[in-house]
């Protein structure tokens, strides 16, 4: 039910979204997130902790599904260089009805954002820089904790 | 007991390699600690750990803070806040 995935080959969006589309689920949700050409941005380089990113995405969609009656979850994070318009990653989450899936959909992608161990970097004009973390992001997944 | 360091992004660019073991004496406690030790090793290492305000680590593959105890760690890793997504 629960299935992430990490990989360096591009995201197939209908394929991934097929996945999650299981017996029962009446309402599948779904986020991709694309590199971004603004700024001058040439290309998108991520790099990841190979022994702990997939256990982090488990561990974040183990607990959407505890959170909501997700019947299905799919997480899949690309890795290595990317140029924009390619997909970085995708979330998709399937449940009985559409409020659980859009809610654990929206959880998902704000947790991962600061809770996966990723870092991106931006070449733009032939120059290449990490990019720094946002407060935003942080906002975004702290108003996920439980009250 | 040795221990596995690992290092991403900037962290790894400025420390010159993005893995080493290293033998730390009794006296360091945290990852703190360990940073503080580690500086000497370096020039590159001095300025990955400058500024401990940028720096997350991870212990065995969890997050933790930088004061957390090392206790049996066997892989320590130390990274910019993470940018996924």
């Amino acid at each position: 039910m629960i299935r992430v995935l990490v990989c360096e080959a591009p995201i197939d969006v209908a394929a991934e979204l097929e996945t999650v589309e299981v017996e029962g689920a009446g309402g599948v949700a779904s986020f991709v997130g694309r590199v971004r050409g603004d700024d001058g941005v040439t290309a998108l380089t991520l790099e990841h902790y190979p022994g702990m990113t997939q256990a982090a995405l488990e561990s974040l969609a183990q607990e959407a599904a505890s959170r909501w009656e997700l019947l299905a979850a799919r997480v899949v994070h690309r890795v290595g260089r990317m140029v924009p318009g390619d997909r970085i990653v995708l979330v998709a989450t399937a449940a009985a009805h559409r409020q659980a899936a859009l809610e654990a959909c929206a959880f998902l992608i704000d947790r991962l954002k600061t809770g996966a161990p990723f870092w991106k970097k931006e070449e733009r004009a032939g120059e290449a820089h990490w990019v720094e973390a946002r407060a935003s992001d942080d906002a975004a997944a702290q108003r996920w904790q439980a009250p | 007991m040795p221990v596995r360091m690992l290092y991403f992004a900037w962290v790894r660019e400025a420390v010159g390699t993005g893995e080493e073991s290293v033998a730390p004496p009794a006296g360091v406690r945290t990852i703190a600690d360990l940073l503080d030790w580690l500086v000497a090793r370096s020039p590159g290492h001095a300025a990955a750990f400058a500024d401990r305000a940028k720096l997350r680590a991870a212990i065995d593959q969890r997050f933790v803070p930088l004061d957390t105890p090392l206790g049996d760690a066997a892989e320590v890793a130390i990274f910019p806040p993470v940018t996924g997504g």
